[in-house]
């Protein structure tokens, strides 16, 4: 037919022309930190993206880093190899976006000067790219030092500095910047799209959006903060379908569920957490693994299982049984896949987006949820692609804690000790639809 | 150190709107209260000039506004004073969770004091400030104020004159909020309709979505066009759900509204449909490029997907009548409720509002909840709200709401609207037929055979028989069996809402995109309190 049919589990229109993401701001205001999230929340909600650290064309370029006199704004040597680097970079994002169909680049660099960003500007405009600007503006200096000590004493300019050497010479290289740093202005630069953001948040300026992206991606860096906090996750405890081997339904727990469920109540009590929100779905198994805790919880109809469609309260046996070709379809493309009359992982994702972001805008938080559920928040914030999130491993009984530092996550895993049945299912070798029986089984875990 | 309420997470909220007269704070406070109502957050507006008109009966003139009128000085202040009472009563006593408080406020000390009487109350506070410049914007906006009951017997210049003047009875004493001076606030200042936003210290989850709502709204003239997919094969069989594919009627209401479409001469027409069968196919018959949206996709009927009414009568009574009760919430047993297909299509919402010219190809139920939204109907209207298929709606916003006109593209489709039943002893239900002529009844009409007539049916057509005494009491005696049935079965339910309520309640809202996280329930179940 002629129509241009776009499947979009998501709400994302069909977008012609790609977007730059260019980042402005003196060093340690936090772009990279923001160029990294914003760049792993739009591939989450599968919009592909990447981003383009000219820092790392200047690594690649100039193998040693001495000292800051590399950026003094006279050092024409050096003024020569960045610009260069910047094209490079610039060259790359319109490889992307040719030739590795990506949708949203975003370009990290300190960009501090009109000069630069009319280069920036004009590459776009002959490609057809629409930009939009994202500057971090901050001038507490606890902040700023907060940001050279999470992220800069671990970068490999510094990797054989002391700390406090590593400290002088950053802030006289930040310094060079700012004698020349023209920040996005009001009145002149009133025509372009952009979004200040000034200290980590407490104020935004936000000009000319012009499409749905921009739209969501305001939203979304309006919602993020940097306030220490820890996510913990957890699934409920073992239900007795889970003991059955069957999916879905809405069961309640088992009587080593109902133990985990008391066991996870005396971790989270001795992880002596401040102001912690619980989080379940509306199924009885987490609701009752959440009863034990004795404090507030707020239910999630977004948290609900992924719906197994005609296949609930199946074994795999009986979907291979009854269902064997969608069975080895799923098999083929796990994220993809949708169960007859029930959901996919892509459509997990989707309605998982409000929880991401009330997540990001939350403190502590412990959510109670399920394997498949777990799966889609932890690639978020691990940052897996879609062919991974469906074989993350997500055992019962078992709490993540995430701790958000420098650029990333840390994770630390604790098992209860509570035994329960393994529900992970690994892919198995054979894919083919006309496989047999035992292939398709060969990777179910046990069950009664 | 005060007595005043601590403001915790659960706190309601103040909006308050700043800026000069014509400058959308109107607009934005209605438009703003409909969608908070919308996701279900109880918000009422406070519109000062109402106040004012009540108090002052007749509107003489600008002069009324000017700086140096004792006499309107004082009236406006007890206005605005008689308002925040009625805020008050509404937040803390009528149960509502954001009041938006609509006059110019465009003074400082107007501010301070509308700042402290929320802090004496425990409410939150959000400016939404209005600033334009662009006089085209602020000679359209004065088309609107002028519709106003100030200016019913004034011709137009004399009420666009007079209305300058009013504007100009405030620029003197205006003040903005100021990056400095107000940086403690939290408030979003909107500049030039749109252009650009100044956003400073967002507290909370509400506040974070009002932005995101503002941010995405817009005032260019457009139309939204709603309608059904084609009629269906199972709605010629009178079930309800499924995915079946559409019959040859609905083929042809296709091809009526490509035609539609193209005499309609819309420039830049985005089309949406859902992920289902009949409203793609629908699509195709228009020829244009259109995106798929799994959440138009229609209510989850769960375990009735694909009955008819009669069987989900005779199969589960129960939640049958429990729907009637209260169709709004009801939600099908491994299905939905309108409540969640209003927070699922909270993002169409939302990307309707960014949007210019649109058509949505949807379902009976997507379409009363998309409906609810744009007419401002209530929960307890929304899932009556009539839907027939073969029809398009065409919304075109105007002034503070929207202009409806309904198109019947003139192709013969099965009726499937089921009013409200009047749930009694003799319990009344709807017949659709599946024959080209289809009507939905009120009341009972017994055609059902009566093997498969509940006990509720029997004792009614047993009325009709009997006539003496002995009769009479023997139908007495049934009656009273009847109601205690019907008493145990009431009981059941109430256990069965009670648990809703009780899962809902005990601890904070039940979770949607729209429901309040982190914010606890402000009902009067109990709540264990917080050990951590």
């Amino acid at each position: 037919s002629v129509s241009d049919v776009v499947l979009s589990a998501l709400p994302l229109p069909f977008c012609n022309s790609p977007t730059m993401i260019v980042m402005v701001g003196l060093p340690a205001r936090g772009k990279t930190y923001i160029s990294k999230k914003l760049t792993r929340y739009l591939n989450w909600i599968g919009v592909p993206t990447k981003m383009f650290n000219v820092g790392q064309y200047r690594r690649e370029a100039v193998k040693i880093y001495k000292n800051f006199e590399f950026f003094k704004p006279d050092n024409e040597e050096a003024m020569r190899i960045r610009k260069a680097c910047a094209a490079a970079a610039l060259k790359d994002v319109a490889a992307y976006f040719s030739k590795e169909q990506g949708q949203v680049a975003v370009f990290d660099a300190t960009n501090t000067t009109r000069e630069r960003r009319t280069v920036i500007l004009s590459y776009a405009k002959e490609r057809g790219y629409k930009v939009f600007f994202v500057e971090s503006i901050c001038d507490d200096p606890e902040i700023i030092a907060e940001n050279i000590k999470q992220v800069k004493f671990g970068s490999p300019d510094y990797v054989d500095r002391n700390v406090d050497e590593a400290m002088e010479d950053f802030v006289q290289r930040i310094d060079c910047y700012r004698a020349s740093y023209m920040p996005i202005d009001d009145e002149k630069d009133r025509k372009l799209s952009y979004i200040k953001i000034f200290d980590v948040g407490s104020r935004y300026l936000v000009n000319r959006v012009q499409d749905h992206i921009q739209s969501r991606i305001v939203y979304y860096l309006m919602n993020i903060h940097v306030t220490p906090r820890s996510i913990y996750l957890s699934r409920h405890g073992e239900s007795e379908l889970n003991l059955s081997g069957r999916i879905g339904g809405d069961s309640g727990l088992s009587p080593r569920g109902q133990k985990y469920a008391n066991a996870l109540a005396a971790f989270i009590h001795g992880q002596n957490i401040r102001e912690l929100k619980v989080w379940t779905s509306h199924m009885k198994r987490t609701i009752q693994t959440a009863e034990a805790l004795g404090v507030q919880y707020e239910q999630w109809k977004a948290l609900n299982e992924i719906d197994a469609g005609v296949c609930e309260e199946l074994t795999y046996e009986e979907i291979q049984q009854n269902l064997p070709q969608e069975f080895a379809l799923r098999d083929q493309d796990k994220y993809r896949y949708r169960y007859p009359k029930g959901e996919s992982y892509e459509d997990l994702v989707h309605r998982l987006e409000p929880v991401i972001m009330e997540l990001e805008r939350q403190e502590n938080v412990l959510v109670i949820c399920h394997q498949a559920v777990f799966r889609c928040l932890l690639a978020y914030f691990l940052d897996k692609p879609a062919d991974e999130l469906p074989y993350l491993r997500c055992p019962l009984h078992t709490v993540l804690k995430l701790t958000p530092i420098a650029y990333g996550c840390k994770v630390e895993s604790f098992f209860l000790n509570i035994e329960a049945v393994n529900t992970h299912r690994e892919r198995p070798v054979n894919v083919d639809v006309n496989r047999n029986p035992e292939d398709a089984l060969q990777t179910v875990p046990d069950h009664i | 150190m005060n007595s005043a309420p601590v403001c915790m997470t659960n706190c309601p909220t103040l909006i308050v709107t700043v800026g000069l007269p014509a400058r959308g704070k109107t607009y934005i406070s209605k438009k703003l209260t409909r969608y908070l109502n919308w996701i279900g957050v109880p918000t009422r507006e406070f519109n000062v000039g109402q106040y004012r008109r009540e108090c002052v009966k007749i509107y003489k003139s600008f002069e009324f506004f000017r700086p140096d009128n004792e006499e309107g000085l004082k009236i406006r202040r007890q206005c605005a004073s008689a308002a925040l009472n009625d805020v008050r009563q509404y937040l803390t006593e009528e149960g509502g969770q954001v009041a938006v408080f609509d006059a110019t406020n465009t003074t400082r000390e107007r501010r301070e004091t509308i700042i402290q009487f929320a802090e004496q109350n425990g409410f939150k506070v959000f400016f939404v400030e209005s600033v334009c410049e662009d006089p085209d914007v602020i000679q359209e906006n004065i088309v609107v104020s002028l519709g106003s009951p100030d200016y019913t017997n004034c011709n137009t210049e004399e009420a666009v004159e007079d209305f300058m003047k009013r504007i100009k009875c405030y620029e003197n004493s205006y003040e903005t909020l100021d990056e400095v001076l107000d940086r403690d606030l939290s408030y979003i200042k909107i500049m030039d309709v749109g252009q650009r936003y100044l956003v400073n210290r967002v507290l909370d989850h509400i506040q974070s979505r009002i932005v995101y709502y503002l941010m995405n709204i817009h005032i260019t003239p457009r139309s939204i066009y709603l309608c059904r997919h084609g009629e269906s094969e199972l709605n010629v069989n009178g079930r309800i759900g499924g995915d079946s594919g559409l019959t040859p009627r609905g083929k042809e209401f296709g091809k009526k509204l490509s035609q539609f479409i193209l005499e309609q001469g819309i420039s830049d027409l985005k089309v949406w449909t859902s992920q289902m069968k009949r409203t793609i196919q629908t699509a195709e018959a228009l020829n244009v490029p259109y995106e798929q949206w799994k959440v138009l996709n229609e209510i989850d009927a769960g375990v009735c997907e694909e009955m008819m009414y009669e069987e989900i009568q005779d199969h589960y009574p129960l939640e049958f009548a429990l729907r009637d009760q209260d169709k709004y919430r009801y939600r099908y047993p491994k299905g939905e409720s309108y409540e969640d297909l209003v927070q699922r299509l909270e993002p169409v919402i939302m990307e309707l509002e960014r949007q210019e010219n649109v058509l949505v190809v949807c379902h009976q139920a997507v379409m009363r909840c998309l409906l609810a939204y744009f007419l401002d109907k209530t929960a307890e209207e929304l899932p009556y709200l009539k839907c027939p298929l073969h029809t398009v709606l065409k919304l075109t916003p105007v002034a503070y709401g929207c202009k409806v006109e309904s198109i019947s593209l003139n192709v013969d489709a099965v009726d499937t609207h089921r009013e409200r039943p009047e749930v009694g002893i003799t319990h009344t239900h709807t017949h659709t037929h599946t024959h080209t002529h289809t009507h939905t009844h009120g009341t009972t009409e017994l055609h059902c055979a009566s093997a498969k007539c509940t006990i509720m049916q029997r004792i009614t057509s047993w009325n009709e028989q009997v006539y003496c005494k002995a009769s009479l009491l023997l139908r007495l005696l049934f009656e009273g069996i009847f109601r205690l049935l019907l008493y145990r079965t009431a009981e059941a339910m109430k256990g069965r809402r009670s648990e809703l309520n009780l899962r809902r309640c005990d601890k904070a809202f039940v979770h949607g995109a729209h429901a309040l996280p982190g914010e606890l329930s402000r009902c009067p179940c109990k709540a264990k309190a917080l050990k951590t």
